[in-house]
């Protein structure tokens, strides 16, 4: 079972957290920071599991990563999982929302993150994976998103805010956070060889 | 067109995330924070009703917020009216604030349950699904209750979504973890199965995991699982790497969907059915093939994939550890991952090899890649990959190989992390003792571990070295040899310093011949290291020191010096002043006798589960410091004082170890029962053997008394087993004497003090001395209980013709011993001529209402009225001629009951009375004695010889004994009483 999937910045800024068994507000906090103390502090190339921080379980769990670009994707998983397969399943987490958002960078996770939510929701089910097929995922944003146009109709201003902001001088982080050049299946990316 | 454009969002919300992605600091973002909800506050306060564009905008203004690691105490409301909104934006954003938000213990379950039930009837499948997904998320009890019933109803009917279908399943299996008695899947159970050979893959991938999870809990009837599991996945590893289209993640088709029905199968034994079987190994087969396979793709994600099945086809061939052949392909295959430049095959490699290497079959090949393994804890980057590698070590580790990879975990425990140190440390700890041959070794490895990483060394693992040191008599000698030379290092840890103090002072004799580590040397190097420890090993260190007191008598001033410095009799820690105090005391008025008592060497400590492994169980370790063992002593000895028992315990223990511990012999006679061993109940006891001195009674008895729990419990016990606990103990015809007794009578043959008898309520402790045929006795009647003992009387008598032999006189006791109280009685002893018998005591009392009686054998016997006899060899060989009547002579020969110790035995002919003759007997190894007999009609002279036998025949060792004296009841008693003290 995945317990939790998080996605941090390389300064530990959460960026989406949704936890499948139930914690305190203040303990999901603390796992995130302990969380990211624990990848952060890794080699490039090294493998990509360890276990588990001891809020979460210590080594009853598993922490199984992925870092591209900017952004940390860790997927705290038990030992029912296999963790190649859940690495694949990251890979298509992000592929899909390389897809869905055309060239996905750390800004778009932050300005949609009700739209996150939503694609995860297609992949993970109470911490159980309910759909690997990435076309399947993409065909329900795309009808949810088409639901969402007709029932809304209204979308121009706020399109040319979110440009605005994307235009901001942002110190922490380069402007241009692409995942890859060639959207998500770039070979070059530090967390492969 | 992308999914999702990027012009859609919400100004609101853009503008507030940009705010505060601006802020310069924690408090401008807290600041901005907090005027944004009491923004959004006042919006869901006011009287404006919202329309659902705002609403959404408000809720996930909340989120962001939540994100960032604010508490959100309002807005629920909020979001559960956006439930029942006909517009998807809206009840999207409702359930998404539910399921973030919202735990299962909230208040609003059951306006939640009432949107989801109708959105569960809509027939809209977006609408069930995000039903379903608010259930999966909570989770709670309720919605079980609720939903329980209908979900398996719309997973298995046959006009559901696909989709929906899959929603379902997942659906099921949360609440089925959260609440399994609601979930009843009865008639269900065939359908579901079913679901394997559902069309639509994402339904299977679904249904998978749902029926892995009822599998492991109702494994017989899922079982039919088992073949559509097989089937199904044959047909995905035959397929060509297009055929299942969107399935297939570069190349590969459905990993995914592969590893859960490999991982299904895992949950049941091999099939039995042979078609099915022969499907499956086949699967197995191709899956190791393809491994051989050139890739498809150069890409990482190609390989992962195709890598995935393989690992979890390589658990099921472990899983089934049925197939000698596929087992050995499958640890080939991981034998080359070992070498892999990938990492995390490296990684997943030493993982299921670790598995492996508990296979019978395959033991032996994990074991060809120990080099590779040890390289790779060497050279590792990652510590991941290492702490991989030293379990793989751990788990591969036998006789064969112990030395090595003991060794090599020793030198990486050098530089290891210190996250992983501890681990290390006791595995390390564990295979050293598990595979020790001979014990120098394993005590090389224990204090070579204290040396290296001291810090990382718990308690359990010191307190087993000393343990097993004193348990095995042939190590002792090394031990104390090693720990001296140990602590010569300047700098050495305090752990060092705990296992040195408590090994020289039991075993410090045992080195103390070399001036080298003459009594004094030890004691200065141990005391050199005092000043650096913490409290509780320098409580450590002032019990070896009088333990010394009683090792080596030369260094008695020395020490009670140390003792008698302000540093320590006016330590600020009471516990160290304490102990000043009391030792001080103790060495200066207790006499040598006593002193040995008190401070004999520690009975073997009973054999039992490492602690070690104990502490991997969580649970608490033995004792370390003689207090502390005390506490040990307490915990075995219930019924009877605790050193009887222990003796058998350990007798039993030593012969099943087949390596007999010669300290056992302590046990059973001279130590067990004594002032130290079972001393938390004997506390009181003590406090009277001292009190003519003036020890400080409180004092001494809360030394003693390790932990509060001794007495507590003891007491706590008491009134409420009054019925149930005496009865074996209280026999109804006073006349006769409990069964034990005389065992509790040869107890003290060789001894003059001690615990006579305990049980539940009463302690009867034992102080005597003689003096030619005169002798007189103390006895100290203890109160165990915090009720008072009433109508307490005692009486002795001589039974049959004793009466003619003894003539013996007790003073009245108290009639009433209040609770926790002592009562002493004094006994005169005349011996008037030779005899067998031991005189009774009868005691008799009521404790609450009932009547305890009970009687014991008093511990006088014959050789109390022993004079030692020195004489030479001349002499004794002259009078044991003279001494040939064949009736003058009493023979016996006997099966060792303990481990023979030269000194041992020395001690107990000693604690006979007899003088024991040096340089008398021609062969060395036999004992001789001498002592006269006083009684007030003759004396009676006597001669012993004692020829023990350590390989008689089949290895039992043997004594012959011989007493040879001028009456002939005399030798036949002597030699019966004897010959149960070997």
């Amino acid at each position: 079972m995945i317990k939790a999937i998080l996605i941090f910045n390389n300064h530990g800024k959460p960026r989406l957290s949704k936890f499948y068994e139930h914690y305190t507000e203040d303990t999901e906090q603390q796992i995130i920071r302990e969380t990211f103390h624990l990848v952060s502090k890794r080699d490039e190339n090294i493998c990509n599991f360890l276990e588990g921080g001891l809020l979460i379980g210590g080594s009853e769990n598993k922490l199984i990563y992925r870092h591209y670009a900017t952004l940390y994707f860790v997927f705290c998983v038990d030992s029912s999982e296999s963790e190649l397969g859940i690495l694949d399943l990251i890979q298509v987490f992000v592929e899909t929302l390389d897809k869905c958002f055309e060239n996905v960078c750390e800004l778009d996770l932050i300005f949609h993150m009700d739209k996150v939510h939503n694609i995860l929701a297609e992949m993970v089910m109470g911490g159980m994976v309910l759909e690997t097929n990435m076309s399947e995922i993409i065909t329900q944003a795309e009808a949810h998103n088409k639901m969402e146009k007709s029932e809304a109709g209204i979308a121009g201003a706020p399109a040319r805010a979110v440009s605005a902001v994307k235009n901001m001088n942002l110190p922490e982080m380069p402007k241009n956070i692409n995942i890859g050049d060639i959207s998500i299946k770039v070979p070059n990316l530090p967390s492969f060889k | 067109m992308p999914a999702v454009s990027k012009g859609d969002g919400m100004r609101g919300l853009a503008v507030f995330i940009s705010d505060i992605r601006n802020c310069k600091s924690k408090e401008a973002e807290i600041k901005r924070i907090n005027k944004e909800l009491a923004n959004i506050r006042s919006k869901f306060k006011g009287d404006k009703a919202l329309d659902g564009y705002s609403k959404k905008k408000y809720v996930c203004k909340l989120l962001f917020i939540f994100l960032l690691g604010h508490d959100i105490d309002f807005g629920h409301m909020e979001a559960v009216n956006l439930l029942s909104s006909n517009k998807y934006t809206e009840k999207q954003i409702g359930y998404l604030f539910i399921s973030v938000l919202v735990n299962s213990n909230s208040e609003l379950i059951r306006l939640i349950n009432n949107a989801i039930k109708n959105d569960l009837s809509s027939r809209n499948p977006t609408f069930m699904c995000l039903a379903l997904h608010c259930i999966a998320n909570v989770g709670s009890r309720e919605m079980a209750e609720a939903f329980a019933g209908e979900i398996p109803r719309i997973l298995v009917a046959g006009d559901t979504m696909d989709s929906v279908k899959q929603s379902a399943a997942l659906c099921l299996l949360r609440l089925y973890k959260t609440s399994p008695d609601l979930v009843l899947m009865g008639e269900w159970t065939s359908r579901v199965v079913h679901l394997l050979n559902d069309q639509h893959m994402g339904v299977v991938t679904a249904a998978i995991s749902l029926i892995t999870c009822l599998s492991q809990k109702n494994p017989d009837e899922f079982k039919t699982c088992v073949s559509l599991a097989v089937s199904r996945l044959s047909r995905i590893v035959s397929s060509a790497s297009t055929d299942l289209q969107d399935y297939t993640y570069y190349f590969v088709p459905a990993p995914w969907l592969s590893c859960k029905l490999l991982r299904l199968l895992q949950c049941y034994p091999p099939p039995e059915d042979g078609a099915v079987k022969g499907r499956l190994v086949e699967c197995l087969e191709t899956i190791l093939n393809k491994a051989q396979e050139p890739p498809k793709s150069k890409k990482v994600q190609h390989s992962n994939a195709k890598n995935a099945i393989l690992f979890e086809a390589i658990s099921l061939i472990i899983h089934y550890d049925s197939e000698p052949n596929l087992l050995v392909r499958a640890c080939n295959q991981l034998g080359q991952f070992l070498q892999h430049r990938e990492t995390n095959l490296r990684y997943l490699a030493l993982e299921s090899m670790c598995t492996l290497a508990s296979s019978e079959f395959s033991h032996e090949a994990v074991k060809t890649h120990i080099e590779t393994v040890i390289n790779a804890l060497k050279t590792e980057r990652d510590v991941s990959v290492r702490q991989r590698a030293a379990d793989l070590l751990y788990a591969m580790c036998d006789r064969s190989n112990a030395k090595q990879i003991v060794a090599e975990m020793l030198s990486y425990l050098e530089t290891a992390d210190y996250s992983i140190r501890e681990e290390m440390v006791l595995k390390v700890a564990i295979l050293a003792e598990k595979y020790a041959v001979d014990y120098s070794w394993y005590v090389d490895t224990i204090l070579n571990l204290i040396r290296i990483a001291g810090d990382y060394v718990s308690e359990e693992v010191w307190y087993r070295v000393i343990q097993i040191v004193i348990n095995r008599d042939d190590v002792q000698g090394y031990a104390a040899k090693t720990v001296f030379e140990a602590l010569q290092a300047p700098a050495c840890h305090e752990n060092m310093v705990k296992v040195g103090g408590y090994i020289l002072g039991e075993f410090g004799n045992l080195i103390a011949g070399d001036p080298r580590s003459s009594p004094l040397v030890q004691f200065n190097l141990l005391h050199s290291k005092f000043h650096l420890c913490s409290v509780p090993t320098r409580a450590l260190l002032l019990s070896a020191y009088i333990k010394f007191i009683n090792l080596f008598p030369e260094t008695k001033s020395t020490i009670q010096e140390v003792l008698r410095s302000d540093s320590q009799i006016r330590n600020s820690d009471v516990e160290l002043q304490q102990r000043a105090v009391e030792y001080l005391k103790l060495s200066s008025i207790a006499s040598t006798d006593v002193l040995a008592t008190v401070l004999e060497e520690m009975p073997p400590f009973p054999e039992r589960e490492s602690s070690i492994l104990a502490k991997l169980k969580k649970k608490k370790g033995p004792g370390a410091v003689s207090v502390n063992e005390l506490e040990e002593g307490k915990r075995e000895g219930g019924e009877l004082n605790g050193g009887g028992e222990r003796g058998d315990n350990s007798a039993i223990a030593a012969s099943n170890a087949s390596t007999p511990s010669p300290s056992a012999d302590l046990l059973g006679l001279r130590t067990g029962p004594p002032v130290t061993a079972a001393a938390p109940s004997a506390g009181s006891l003590l406090v009277d053997v001292f009190s003519e001195a003036g020890v400080n009674d409180d004092g001494f008895l809360r030394d003693l008394e390790p932990p509060t729990e001794s007495s507590d419990s003891l007491l706590a016990e008491g009134p409420g087993d009054s019925d149930s606990a005496p009865p074996s103990v209280v026999s109804e015809d006073p006349a006769t004497p409990l069964p034990e007794s005389n065992e509790l009578l040869n107890k003290f043959v060789c001894k003059n003090n001690g615990v006579l008898f305990e049980n539940q309520l009463l302690q009867i402790g034992i102080k005597s001395e003689y003096r030619q045929n005169l002798g007189r006795m103390y006895l100290f009647y203890g109160n165990k209980t915090s009720v008072q003992f009433i109508t307490f009387t005692t009486t002795v008598t001589c039974p049959g013709e004793l009466q003619s032999q003894l003539n013996v006189q007790s003073k009245p006791v108290e009639p009433l011993i209040e609770g926790g109280a002592q009562v002493q009685q004094v006994i005169n002893i005349e011996c008037l001529t030779d005899f067998s018998d031991a005189p009774l005591l009868n005691i008799k009392f009521r404790y609450g209402g009932a009547l305890q009686n009970l009687t014991l054998k008093l511990p006088v016997t014959i050789n109390k009225f022993f004079q030692p006899t020195e004489m030479a060899s001349h002499d004794f060989f002259q009078r044991w001629k003279q001494l040939s009547l064949p009736q003058q002579e009493a023979q016996k020969i006997f099966k060792a009951n303990h481990a023979m110790d030269t000194e041992v035995l020395k001690a107990k002919l000693l604690g006979l009375g007899m003088a024991l003759l040096e340089n008398v007997d021609p062969n060395p190894e036999n004992f001789v004695c001498a002592g006269v007999i006083q009684t007030k009609a003759q004396q009676v002279g006597s001669l012993l010889r004692l020829e023990p036998n350590a390989q008689a025949q089949s290895g039992e060792q043997m004594y012959r004994l011989t007493v040879r004296s001028s009456k002939d009841t005399v030798s036949k008693r002597l030699c019966e009483l004897l010959a149960e003290q070997f």
